[in-house]
């Protein structure tokens, strides 16, 4: 049995993402979770407007972070701010009484300012916009659909890429005469299509069962999605070049989706975590398409609310894509390069 | 007719020569045969051949790519595509179509005995069977070099058959074959063969070549002799010496004891 256990303990020691997965992961999700896992928003943006705005940004509860402060502003303005995602709450004073027009779309947040306004009696009317029943799947849904895409993109298309390798197929395509590009486009091509047949299916279910809205353009929705696809599948690929067995890419896809699903906004209010873990979400692809899905959901916000996600995403499928092409060529390049001396010859 | 191969070839993995200095030439219609220990380098050659691996130095002359055959260790099948459906991918891949395809198709599962499993799944295919299946896949386009990597390991002796047929035909059709195997058997009907040993080529030539170039000669003996010379064959033994042959004898039986008998003087 002695001679079992060492053994077991010698493999272990070599086989570094277990290793990971045992050390590492429990550290990280209980930072995560000790952080991040918290349902309770602290603060809440807010702006305040119309003639009694300096008073009610005065009287406004502690919890009410208060960024600006405008008599100007008129209710058209407001709804254009909320829709625009610019703000989470607008105390709006041109009405007797001033109404707090909450953003429904950010559950949490808005349930801490429904509950701080309640306990101002009737000196504030709360008007919850774009979600106003708090329907906990309206804000699900759509993020759901990108942590599917997230899935597909990341687990099932690097266990197809690595399958190739395993079987030694891949081996048998560098050295077929098809350009590295063939083989990388038609290797990622179907799962694109197959996520986005997913996105389809969810989405209109979603819609149909659950009755969430989609007041935005379906057309800026599906270009989101492609983008953040391309994120996704080019960390599927670059899972598969560094994963030697199917296992192996399972865990280090699992690795890298859990702090999305954690760390994105979709299940804790990026708002609620600390500084520093929140910044960690917003290095993570989940968090813009969740931005963009809720948005274009909920709020119907157009591109120009909603452009520096799309920005960002776009930048990180660049980035990741470009990343994940080259590093893929690689397994292939000795062929192109040999195929360039046998022209040359 | 050009010969293909490699001259002065070298490749350096993990700070290891792999292969040094290795020189091998294949002439269309010619099998050549690799043999050697696990770790020779038999793989590495073959895959060099075939473009899947930079040489460190040396040269590689070979076809252009969509002139090279190759069948890799792992035997290069889609296991989750149908017999047809691996044939037509690879058709695809060599814009093989119409009466070509068919007419080759026909011709190599015919030969391969898979006429009656066109529909079954690679993987479900029996191992000589999958084998024969990567081979006709690496035949399909008709290549003018053929590289083999360990085609009949593991393989059934009525599928070894088979695919030395179909190998014998493939050069004889014109193809340049080179198969890494571990049969000596095999190698001994090659036209010519290439030992390596640690990553260098310690025996070339033609088999009978090969068995005249050994150093010293080996005998056939019942009882072991010195233990660095002496190795176990069937049941008797067969010891080397580094002594030149009787008059009239030969250095050695075959290709298997002149392996042997090659790594030995080479460590003597």
């Amino acid at each position: 049995m002695k001679a079992m256990i060492l053994k077991e303990f010698r493999e272990l020691r070599r086989d570094k993402r277990t290793m990971a997965m045992l050390i590492v992961l429990p550290i990280v999700l209980l930072t995560i979770f000790g952080y991040a896992a918290n349902f309770t928003v602290d603060t809440i943006p807010t702006r305040v407007i119309g003639p009694g705005a300096e008073q009610a940004a005065a009287n406004a509860p502690e919890l009410f972070d208060i960024g600006e402060v405008d008599a100007e502003a008129t209710t058209d303005d407001a709804l254009a701010w909320m829709t625009d995602n610019a703000t989470e709450v607008v105390i709006d004073t041109t009405t007797q009484p001033p109404t707090a027009y909450v953003d429904g779309a950010s559950l949490f947040t808005a349930q801490s300012a429904s509950a701080a306004f309640g306990r101002m009696g009737d000196q504030v009317e709360v008007d919850i916009l774009f979600n106003p029943d708090l329907e906990t799947s309206w804000v699900m849904v759509p993020a759901l659909i990108g942590l599917i895409l997230t899935f597909i993109g990341t687990i099932i298309t690097s266990i197809g890429l690595v399958k190739e390798r395993q079987s030694g197929t891949l081996e048998q395509l560098a050295v077929m005469p098809l350009k590295p590009a063939d083989v990388i486009i038609g290797k990622i091509a179907p799962y694109f299509l197959l996520a986005s047949f997913d996105m389809l299916v969810v989405t209109f279910l979603g819609v149909w069962i659950f009755d969430v809205p989609f007041n935005g353009s379906p057309w800026l929705f599906a270009i989101g999605a492609g983008i953040f696809l391309f994120v996704v599948l080019g960390i599927g690929v670059l899972i598969s070049t560094v994963s030697q067995t199917q296992a192996q890419a399972i865990q280090l896809a699992i690795m890298l989706l859990l702090p999305q699903i954690l760390l994105s906004g979709f299940i804790f209010p990026l708002d609620a975590m600390p500084t520093a873990i929140a910044a960690i979400g917003r290095c993570l692809p989940l968090t813009y398409f969740v931005e963009i899905a809720q948005g274009i959901f909920l709020r119907g916000a157009g591109l120009d609310a909603l452009w520096v996600p799309y920005a960002v995403l776009t930048g990180m499928a660049l980035l990741v894509f470009t990343a994940a092409v080259l590093r893929f060529r690689r397994d292939l390049a000795p062929s192109a390069h040999h195929r360039a001396k046998s022209k040359a010859a | 007719m050009a010969a293909w191969g490699a001259h002065g070839l070298t490749v350096e993995r993990g700070g290891r020569a792999a292969l040094a200095n290795v020189t091998l030439t294949v002439a269309p219609g010619e099998i050549v045969a690799v043999v050697g220990g696990d770790g020779a380098g038999k793989t590495t050659l073959l895959r060099t051949l075939a473009g899947a691996i930079a040489p460190t130095a040396g040269e590689v002359a070979t076809p252009a790519l969509e002139r090279i055959g190759f069948m890799p260790t792992a035997a290069g099948v889609w296991r989750d595509l149908s017999v047809d459906e691996n044939i037509a991918f690879v058709a695809a891949a060599h814009g093989i179509a119409g009466a070509t395809l068919e007419e080759r198709r026909a011709a190599l599962l015919a030969g391969a005995g898979l006429e009656h499993a066109t529909e079954r799944l690679a993987r479900n295919l029996s191992g000589g069977m999958r084998q024969k299946l990567a081979f006709s896949l690496a035949m399909l386009h008709r290549p003018d070099l053929l590289i083999l990597d360990e085609p009949s390991t593991g393989v059934d002796p009525v599928s070894r058959v088979d695919l030395w047929r179909m190998v014998s035909l493939a050069a004889s059709q014109g193809a340049a074959v080179v198969m890494a195997t571990t049969y000596l058997d095999e190698a001994e009907r090659a036209h010519r063969v290439t030992v390596l040993d640690a990553g260098e080529v310690l025996l070339e030539g033609a088999p009978a070549d090969v068995l005249a170039g050994i150093p010293g000669h080996v005998v056939a003996a019942d009882a072991p002799g010195d233990p660095a010379r002496t190795w176990r064959r069937g049941r008797g033994y067969r010891i080397w010496s580094p002594e030149e042959p009787p008059e009239g004898e030969p250095r050695v039986a075959d290709i298997e004891d002149a392996v042997v008998a090659a790594a030995i003087a080479k460590g003597a």
